[in-house]
């Protein structure tokens, strides 16, 4: 009973946290991008302008929430939802502290990788009911895009399920007491971030958004509250590559002196804050540049850390 | 690659320097000498309302947004039955004012105008009108103006001659 209790109050404290964390996230992002480009962003509505974030949820649920006549309603309604579904999902396996875990899955990073698979269908079906050529366009970027950066996505992240001989989330993390992967998955860790960055179609890797070309991509249709889920969707993304990168590369909640929550929100919060960094710098490639990236130099970097990994391994255990 | 984390780092260090942005309602920055912002009409220095509706304005606007109906009070003077500007029409490009020969019409340096109502944009006379003379001091159309009206026949202006008599001249 005690168990169940526990188990329950484990799961919605975290989605209260992450939705929170995710619309605290739209306030920090505007602010951070403020701060780099010598502006100071949203600093009216409350302290600092953090009751910015209750502005734009009255704003949004009170927007007209608008499907167009032509759009494929049932496939246009539900497609917002798997994003936030897949994303949600995703974290019920990523370990915040010893005790803070909703299922300790042994195969943690393989649940992970699938939800994240999944989560393409949210913009691909969003560009396709959506019945528009934008659109369209855009769930199309994003399929080829997502998908291809899912490949050395995963195969960036073998690295580090040998040295730690588990795809249990929990033993990488515990697998780290001695050394951060950071330091030996360094490859690994630069091209999971990479990819995780298209995974999550932030810039440099919004193409299927890219609104000086595409109006908004695969959600050029959507408004109101369903515009707003898609919205979250990316936020609770990057709080979540932040989170795993933590768990995989950067020791989780090991920390000296600081309560373990600590250092895991911490971590995350910097890799958070690296993201939004990226959108400030870095102009958005072309499309053929984006793939050819992808296909010519993170494939082939993630297979030889893999190699290289493996080598080390089988000639230490050998 | 390089050249990108260094493009990262550049942006980072713009945390540091020194904002840009004026935080308007409490900070203003200081307004060119010409500055073209809500539009007035004027009085002439005997409290006399300058514009005599002659439509220049209203010919001259790009925008079309002055509207106007001249009339005549009992002394002969001419001026408008209503004057209207919609604001929400106007580029404040100065040309009414350019146009006026009375200097009646004239752009301020006042640009806070924002409204909740659109129709609350349309300026009627009355919202206009400002008891002083403006930019132009001492100028008053009538006493310069070679027409008769009330109180002023022809020839009695300012630097006007009286009128030359066609019969008396002999040849
Ligand atoms: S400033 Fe230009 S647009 Fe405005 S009323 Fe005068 S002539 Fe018209
Ligand atoms: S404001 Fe000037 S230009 Fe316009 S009608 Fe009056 S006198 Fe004429």
């Amino acid at each position: 009973m005690i168990e169940i209790v526990r188990h329950l109050v484990i799961i919605f404290g975290l989605l209260f946290v992450l939705t929170t964390v995710s619309a605290g996230l739209i306030w920090l992002e505007r602010r951070l991008l403020a701060l780099w480009q010598d502006r100071y962003g949203p600093n009216r509505v409350g302290p600092f302008g953090l009751l910015q974030v209750a502005a734009d949820m009255i704003k949004i649920f009170a927007k007209e929430d608008w499907i167009p006549p032509f759009a494929d309603k049932p496939v246009f309604v539900i497609a917002p939802t798997i994003i936030m579904v897949a994303t949600f999902l995703s974290f019920a396996v990523i370990p915040f502290t010893p005790g803070i875990e909703v299922v300790s899955l042994d195969i943690g990073l393989l649940f992970f990788l699938a939800m994240s698979s999944l989560g393409v269908y949210s913009v691909v079906l969003a560009g396709w009911s959506s019945d528009n050529k934008y659109s369209l366009l855009g769930g199309i970027r994003a399929a080829a895009q997502m998908l291809s950066y899912e490949v050395f996505m995963g195969l960036s992240l073998m690295g580090t399920v040998m040295l730690a001989g588990s795809f249990n989330i929990r033993d990488i993390v515990e697998a780290q007491r001695g050394l951060w992967f950071c330091i030996p998955q360094f490859f690994g860790m630069v091209v999971f971030f990479i990819a995780g960055v298209a995974e999550t179609h932030r810039l440099p890797f919004d193409l299927p958004e890219s609104e000086n070309e595409l109006v908004a991509g695969f959600h050029t249709e959507y408004s109101g509250i369903k515009f707003g889920m898609f919205f979250v969707g990316e936020y609770l993304g990057i709080t979540l590559i932040s989170a795993l990168i933590t768990a995989l590369f950067f020791g989780g909640w090991l920390g000296p002196l600081l309560p373990p929550v600590v250092w895991f929100a911490l971590k995350t919060f910097f890799f958070i804050c690296l993201f939004i960094l990226l959108r400030a710098t870095y102009p958005r490639p072309r499309y053929d540049q984006l793939m050819a990236f992808g296909w010519k130099v993170m494939l082939p970097v993630a297979l030889l850390n893999l190699v290289v990994t493996g080598g080390i391994l089988l000639a230490k255990g050998a | 690659m390089l050249s990108m984390l260094r493009a990262a780092w550049l942006v980072f260090l713009h945390m540091f320097r020194k904002r840009e942005t004026v935080q308007y309602p409490e900070e203003r920055r200081p307004l060119p000498a010409r500055w073209r912002g809500r539009i007035i009409l004027s009085r002439d220095p005997d409290g006399g309302e300058r514009c005599v509706a002659c439509y220049l304005c209203a010919a001259a606007c790009p925008v079309d947004c002055i509207s106007l109906q001249a009339t005549q009070d009992e002394s002969g003077r001419r001026y408008p039955e209503f004057f209207r500007i919609n604001f929400s029409r106007c580029i404040f490009c100065g040309f009414c004012e350019e146009a006026c020969p009375t200097y009646a019409i004239q752009l301020t340096p006042d640009y806070e105008m924002s409204e909740y109502m659109r129709h609350a944009l349309v300026y009627e006379k009355e919202d206009l009108l400002i008891s002083g003379q403006g930019k132009y001091h001492g100028y008053n159309f009538y006493r310069v103006a070679g027409m008769a009206i009330g109180g002023k026949d022809k020839g009695e202006a300012e630097n006007e001659e009286p009128p030359v008599d066609v019969r008396s001249l002999t040849l």
